[in-house]
């Protein structure tokens, strides 16, 4: 359960090595210890996230996950619930790739598609049906600006990222009357291994940032936040920019 | 696997033949909702028959829902509203080990049962701060009130209940019948052992319904705990004091102390003196939901302290008040709680045992010193606790405080759970809203008997609570 101060007991990342989600978890963690299911696919850098929060006193459960089986969530969300409820559900995973290439090479297209929109569909519903039998919880989507006005400059990740956060604030209306929170997170540029060697963009921001919006928007029970919070204004400008003059933007 | 055979999705949680509402539910801090089936319940067949099909997520009852954190609700699982159980079946004068008794469901109110015994010269002998309170919520959180160092808790008041258990039989339990051990893990069980149907309470003869009060004002908190020491406080049976956690230095916990004890006719003003039975506790207003969170906030809650002090006596003896002055100034007000703004707020409330004045002083301090404040804050002086496993008096101080929902509120009460338990003190669970399992594990050495009961008489886990489920109450 989540008590008063919007602690949670339990925490279920899908995509267990996300910087932004193991940030969060670490947050959340740091008041108090707790019950941690990473599901990941098995990597050096999952056993050391896992021995980290051991050592901060959670106890951490590993599920084996690949995001581009999408018949295979529902398994894999189950086995997380199989052991008690869970409070805070995340869905960290994604891939950027390169953006020309994205638009190219079919494959990574696809792989893009599948990972970024596909994988995240599948383990909302999965989510969601696990999360209404319960009752209460919070299922957070690591969506992006990108995705809030598609761009030239990488649409390709954008349009996926389009197509998650409109199914996650689809669900966030239909799942409120069952007591569970959906809350849509939209960063702009974090840099993480993801964004590696790319020149950072204004108003950038670290996965701990990002990790500290999250945790604010699960306390307060908020559905929809930037991170940081004053992008919200930068794209409910940039929204209604016309084209002919968005595509002149260096953006 | 494909999804459309996953546990969640092919099974059904919802009892036919129970027909419920579903609706997003909290206690009166207004903190941390869940959404539950809530179905009203009006008759013990009505019990029994979601006892029979009650679903994977279990039942709990919810009464007048003054639990300020999460025993009455129950996510995804089945909520019992009893306020429809309301009848007093039967009060008897001149029985039991007062002299009276009344027989009453579950679900009738404190307020109710008060207004229905005082016209035969009965008197309610364990009140709360609100008489908004259910007849089993009171026994399921073993209540106390300001006479708790005179007369004990609710439980020691109890003469019998029928308790619809897990298995589908009403079980009728007495404090030393053969049922003893199940009638002790129900008082102060929070619900947990089953679903309670009726009761049978003792009452005490009362001539009046006022109360003979005596106030002191005193510097520090220093000074009342000297007040509370000198064992002047046995002289009376009623006794709480009012403390002011804004100030420090020499005015640490400064506060007003009333104490007081039910008038005899004869002590009264002539003019109350032709109807002293008369029950005078008009509710006067109710608040809208409409106040910012952050109204209450540091600023305003200092000038409301100065302001309360201030208008205190310093010293007053003998003055003649009602229940509404004396006890029960919230009861005036409706929905008071929203005073503290969507957001909501929690109270806090402990016992450290005598001796560990220190810490009282230390944990008055460490608030006084914090970015947070609170206004209703309340020290009282415990008596010896009675046997029930979960029951929260013990001999000792108790503190209530209360904090509106804040940034930095997690890591105040973290500081204080320490200072508390370190002490060797408790939560009291009818208020608790955000500690850990190992704190109340700490606080409560007899947790683990009381779970053997609770399970002997529950095995499949049908009783459980969004309280049971955070502070991991039930289960081995």
């Amino acid at each position: 359960m989540i008590d008063a101060v919007g602690n949670p007991q339990s925490v279920l990342v899908l995509g267990g090595t996300s910087e932004i989600g193991l940030a969060v978890v670490e947050r959340f963690a740091g008041d108090r210890p707790m019950r941690v299911v990473l599901a990941a696919r098995p990597s050096r850098r999952l056993d050391e996230a896992k021995a980290r929060l051991e050592r901060g006193g959670c106890t951490v459960q590993i599920l084996d996950f690949d995001a581009r089986a999408p018949r295979s969530h529902a398994d894999v969300v189950a086995k997380a619930f199989a052991e008690g409820d869970i409070d805070v559900t995340l869905v960290a995973f994604g891939v950027l790739g390169d953006a020309e290439r994205a638009w190219t090479d079919v494959e990574l297209a696809i792989e893009l598609a599948e990972v970024n929109y596909v994988a995240a569909v599948s383990c909302g519903v999965a989510l969601a049906s696990h999360l209404k039998r319960q009752g209460h919880g919070a299922l957070v989507a690591l969506s992006s600006v990108a995705g809030e006005r598609v761009r030239r400059s990488n649409f390709v990740y954008g349009s996926t990222k389009a197509g998650l956060d409109g199914f996650y604030t689809g669900l966030t209306e239909a799942l409120r009357p069952s007591g569970v929170l959906v809350t849509v997170v939209r960063p702009g540029f974090v840099r993480t291994r993801m964004t590696d060697g790319m020149k950072p963009a204004p108003l950038s921001v670290t996965a701990d940032q990002v990790a500290e919006v999250v945790v604010e928007a699960v306390r307060k029970r908020r559905e929809l936040v930037w991170a940081p919070a004053p992008l919200r204004a930068v794209m409910s400008l940039l929204r209604h920019v016309p084209r002919s003059v968005f595509r002149r933007l260096p953006l | 696997m494909p999804p459309d055979t996953s546990p969640a999705d092919t099974t059904v949680d919802t009892p036919v033949d129970t027909p419920a509402d579903t609706r997003s539910l909290t206690g009166f801090g207004r903190t941390a909702p869940t959404v539950a089936r809530v179905a009203r319940v009006e008759s013990a067949e009505r019990v029994l028959e979601a006892l029979r099909a009650p679903g994977p997520r279990g039942v709990t009852a919810r009464g007048l829902g003054r639990s300020y954190g999460d025993p009455a609700q129950n996510a995804g699982g089945l909520v019992l509203d009893m306020t429809g159980l309301d009848r007093i079946h039967r009060i008897a004068v001149g029985e039991g080990p007062g002299v009276g008794t009344v027989t009453l469901d579950a679900g009738v109110s404190l307020d109710t049962l008060m207004r229905a015994a005082l016209p035969f010269g009965l008197w309610v002998p364990v009140l709360p701060g609100t008489r908004q309170v259910t007849i089993g919520g009171a026994i399921a959180a073993d209540v106390h009130g300001k006479n708790h160092h005179s007369a004990g808790s609710f439980g020691n008041h109890v003469l019998s209940m029928d308790l619809a258990c897990a298995d589908g039989v009403v079980r009728t339990l007495t404090p030393d019948g053969p049922d003893a051990e199940l009638f002790w893990a129900t008082v102060g069980g929070m619900g947990l052992t089953g679903i309670m149907l009726r009761a049978t309470v003792a009452l005490k003869a009362c001539e009046s319904a006022y109360f003979v009060v005596d106030t002191d004002r005193t510097d520090n908190l220093d000074e009342l705990i000297g007040l509370l020491s000198d064992s002047s406080d046995d002289r009376y049976d009623y006794s709480a004091a009012w403390f002011d956690t804004t100030t420090t230095g020499p005015a640490l916990g400064r506060a007003v102390l009333t104490r007081g004890s039910l008038a005899r006719a004869d002590e009264l003003p002539a003019k109350l003196r032709r109807a002293p039975l008369r029950f005078d506790a008009p509710q006067l207003l109710g608040f809208p939901d409409v106040f910012p969170s952050g109204l209450a906030n540091r600023h305003t809650l200092r000038a409301f302290s100065e302001l309360w002090w201030r208008k205190a006596p310093r010293r007053r003896r003998g003055a003649v008040q009602n229940i509404t002055a004396f006890y029960q100034t919230l009861d005036v007000f409706a929905d008071w709680n929203r005073v503290y703004g969507r957001r909501g707020f929690l109270q806090y409330q402990f016992i450290v045992p005598f001796g560990a004045e220190d810490t009282v002083r230390r944990i008055v301090e460490v608030i006084a010193q914090s970015d947070h404040a609170s206004g209703l804050n309340v020290l009282k002086r415990f008596g010896p606790g009675n046997e029930a496993p979960l029951s929260f008096p013990q001999e000792g101080w108790t503190i209530t405080v209360d904090f509106p929902i804040a940034p930095g509120l997690n890591e105040l009460c973290t500081r204080l759970d320490e200072l508390v338990l370190d002490a060797g003190g408790r939560h009291y669970l009818a208020k608790e809203s955000r500690t850990s399992a190992e704190a109340i594990r700490r606080g409560y050495p007899r947790l683990d008997e009381w779970r053997k009961t609770r399970n002997a008489a529950d095995p499949d886990g049908v009783f459980t609570s969004d309280l049971a489920r955070r502070l991991e109450l039930v289960g081995k």
